[in-house]
């Protein structure tokens, strides 16, 4: 949550005080606000100081594991706070410092690898955790600041590159590090293996009980969690923030200003780079293991995804973001899950478009007979063209959609592209009613691709639903749903 | 020596792939000051319409047509394949953020790049797709060709050597002594001011991604004569691609052209002379040395910021 009007307790009440400018803290964070009741809802809530929505929020997380014993799930959840925070440091170098550091997993995995060597047999290294966390994550600041010392010149785009190249680097490296002059460093494409676990004070947090998922671990993610976003937030709201923030906004103006340029790129990229490492060794002492292929290009976009799906530059809104792809991701990879999603996410997207209207009824009326006409037809041509549907509701809803039993191999790739062209279509057609008309058939289609092509290929399905949130984001709402627009002061 | 020459070939085979990616990406930087990081898909997918084509006209065993007319087939249906991936891309991921900052399209390339390459996984299965060239009219591309002391250069690198250098040749006719060309090179220097000319911005855009995504499905074609491909390789050759484009300077024709036999030569040396798996690092590693002590590359021009 960011700061709160003018008219706050921030506002310096009996005249200047040391170390507080006043104007800045009276125009810190001038906002746009919501008018009507939304508007005064919003700003209730901004008025709740910040550290209650992170006990709240702490505290309602540390609850899932008493809700939910299944191990699968408590992986998720730790996962899930793994990715808040990286969401974390990515939102400082892109969100706050407005650097597009296209290598920032390259720091995930040098945390992980540094913590793999410092911690297993590879070496023979055993560092007690209270000395290797620190340690690795002072290792990834200074890769970070590294990394940023020959970038400090480029501009957007050549930054971009460079940074790839880091991360393509330290995948090559990684993967070939076991005859590296003839020493095996990262142990190659296996890894390291059998990397210990936690353990405070001399006590080993076991990775698991009887196979299931040792909550300590969930816990622990939590605490740094939290540690790392108060930290976070106090950096932000110092000069240093303040300096990031007129960075990101216009380069050249806050270097004219008597910025720092050089050295505030320096610091977003170490500061990045510390938490990515940070959030390695936890990760890879619950895995107990670390291999390359855990910090591919793949891994990189789903964290700009949650980057940019929360707001860039909101730090409640990555962490938000974080969740919310996330869950996604591993809902998409259970077919009935995604299935109901689907119709969800459809239903709600018609919703939002035409809100309840009398057009709505008419799409919705003109949606169902229009399939119910398709199975029909399908059905009584060939009995095995709609016989196809397995399971409880996937049944169900066949009685609506074609699911054939065995498909042509023709037919996936000529569904998708005709659906694609019909999307692609939809966006180019302003007449209202041909609008209409046109979108019940790409409904239709749509709900045919999804069950028959997409649901029995969950892998690629996830990435491909990615890579359209990530365009469509940019194009619609680039702040993403937490982020803000701000008040230009002219 | 022997081992020399034929490094040498591999080099101009290698490199002149890479070079018909890099120009692609070169083309559009250029014109757009975009970085099409989705380019390395399309000639993912220029090499599975290849593929498609091959197939329907009966296969590399046993093809309906001459050898040469089924090479040709294939490339050009790639090619026009990959004109329509590019035009649709431009039309719906980068023209609605022609005027946002910097970061909106790069990340909505990135989003594309992941979109098609998981689309043709999605489809198609991740399992790879043999032309089988050596199947052609009983393997005589391979047999045909000429030798050079111990070595023997196939007839299907020379064609493919041959071929990419035809399209770079007719690229900068294209784009040096035409009219269309003119406009291009005007909309890449100042887009604004060619607008104010009479130039056709958006035609141009559109025209440019053709060119670039056709030469792309050429590549893409190219490549997959000699080795199998998977919807994966798209990454690796784009980057590759890219990384030729910048050290030849990315904006500059003959930058990408350099670049990618540069590159080529790199990689075929390190292979053959070192070892497979440092050839990647070799790369990388130079291309990291030029972005800071060159940024623009061998040919391009160094970027003057009024401000």
């Amino acid at each position: 949550m960011s700061d709160t009007t003018p008219l706050s307790s921030d506002v310096p009440a009996a005249g200047p005080a040391i170390g507080q400018d006043e104007w800045v803290a009276r125009h810190a964070e001038r906002r746009l606000v919501r008018g009507g009741r939304l508007g005064a809802v919003e700003e209730r809530l901004r008025a709740v100081p910040w550290w209650a929505w992170l006990v709240l929020f702490v505290a309602a997380a540390s609850t899932m594991p008493a809700i939910e014993s299944s191990g699968y799930v408590r992986r998720v959840g730790f996962d899930t706070v793994i990715f808040m925070l990286l969401a974390l440091g990515l939102n400082v170098v892109v969100g706050w410092g407005g650097l597009l550091d296209l290598g920032y997993i390259a720091f995930y995995g040098i945390g992980s690898y540094a913590y793999a060597i410092f911690d297993s047999g590879q070496f023979g290294y055993h560092l007690p955790t209270i000395v290797a966390i620190p340690a690795v994550t002072a290792l990834g600041a200074v890769v970070g600041l590294l990394l940023g010392l020959p970038s400090r010149r480029l501009s957007g785009d050549y930054l971009a590159i460079v940074t790839l190249f880091f991360l393509e680097l330290f995948e090559t490296v990684a993967t070939n590090g076991d005859t590296i002059f003839g020493h095996n460093i990262t142990g190659g494409a296996n890894g390291i293996l059998n990397v210990d676990p936690l353990s405070f004070f001399g006590h080993a947090l076991p990775v698991q009980h009887n196979g299931i998922f040792a909550v300590s671990y969930y816990y622990v993610a939590l605490g740094i969690f939290a540690v790392v976003f108060v930290a976070l937030r106090f950096a932000n709201r110092s000069r240093v923030g303040r300096a990031w923030r007129s960075l990101r906004e216009d380069p050249l103006a806050a270097e004219v200003m008597g910025m720092p340029v050089n050295t505030l790129k320096l610091l977003s990229f170490a500061t990045g780079a510390a938490v990515a490492a940070l959030t390695g060794t936890i990760s890879t002492a619950l895995s107990a293991s670390v291999f390359p292929l855990n910090f591919s290009p793949v891994v990189l976009i789903t964290v700009y995804a949650m980057v940019i799906l929360g707001g860039s530059g909101s730090q409640w809104g990555v962490v938000f973001g974080a969740i919310v792809v996330n869950v996604l991701l591993q809902v998409l990879q259970n077919p009935g899950q995604a299935r109901v999603l689907f119709y969800l996410v459809v239903a709600g997207g018609v919703v939002l478009a035409f809100r309840l209207s009398r057009r709505l009824a008419l799409l919705i009326v003109a949606t169902a007979v229009f399939g119910a006409v398709v199975r029909v037809v399908a059905g009584s041509l060939h009995r095995s063209w709609v016989d196809g549907a397995h399971g409880g509701i996937a049944h169900a809803v066949s009685d609506w959609v074609v699911v054939p039993v065995r498909l042509a191999a023709w037919l996936p790739p000529v569904a998708y592209g005709v659906l694609l062209a019909m999307v692609l279509g939809l966006t180019l057609l302003r007449h209202p009613v041909l609008r209409l008309a046109a979108l019940v058939p790409t409904i239709y289609l749509a709900a045919f691709v999804w069950e028959n092509v997409m649901l029995p290929n969950p892998g690629p399905t996830r990435y491909v639903m990615l890579g359209l949130l990530l365009i469509v984001l940019m194009i619609a709402r680039p702040n993403g749903l937490l982020g803000e627009r701000r008040v230009e002061i002219v | 020596m022997a081992t020399f020459t034929q490094l040498t070939v591999d080099a101009l085979t290698l490199g002149s792939v890479y070079a018909l990616v890099a120009l692609g990406y070169s083309l559009v930087y250029g014109v757009l000051k975009l970085l099409n990081f989705a380019h390395g898909d399309v000639f993912m997918v220029g090499s599975f319409i290849g593929y498609g084509a091959l197939q329907a006209l009966g296969g590399a065993s046993n093809p309906d047509v001459p050898v040469w007319l089924l090479l040709l087939l294939v490339t050009v249906a790639a090619m026009a394949g990959c004109a329509v991936l590019g035009v649709v891309l431009e039309r719906f991921a980068y023209r609605p953020l022609r005027d946002a900052p910097r970061i909106a399209p790069l990340i909505s390339a990135l989003g594309a790049s992941f979109f098609i390459s998981n689309s043709m996984q999605l489809l198609f299965g991740a399992q790879q797709r043999d032309y089988q060239s050596y199947n052609l009219s009983g393997g005589s591309l391979y047999f045909h060709g000429f030798d050079i002391g111990q070595v023997h250069v196939p007839l299907l690198r020379i064609i493919t050597i041959a071929s990419a250098f035809g399209l770079m040749i007719a690229l900068w006719y294209l784009v040096n002594r035409t009219p269309t060309g003119k406009a291009m090179r005007a909309t890449s220097f100042d887009r604004e001011a060619a607008a104010m000319m009479g130039i056709d911005i958006d035609r141009v855009i559109v025209f440019t991604f053709v060119l670039g995504s056709a030469l792309a499905g050429a590549a893409g074609v190219m490549f997959a004569l000699r080795v199998p491909t998977a919807a994966s390789v798209g990454f690796t050759i784009g980057l590759k691609g890219f990384t030729a484009a910048v050290i030849g300077g990315i904006g500059s024709i003959p930058g990408a052209m350099v670049g990618g036999l540069l590159l080529g030569g790199a990689e075929s040396y390190t292979s053959g002379y070192w070892t497979t798996t440092w050839s990647d690092l070799v790369v990388f590693t130079i291309l990291i040395a030029f972005m800071i002590f060159r940024p623009q590359g061998l040919l391009g021009r160094a970027d003057i910021r009024k401000v």
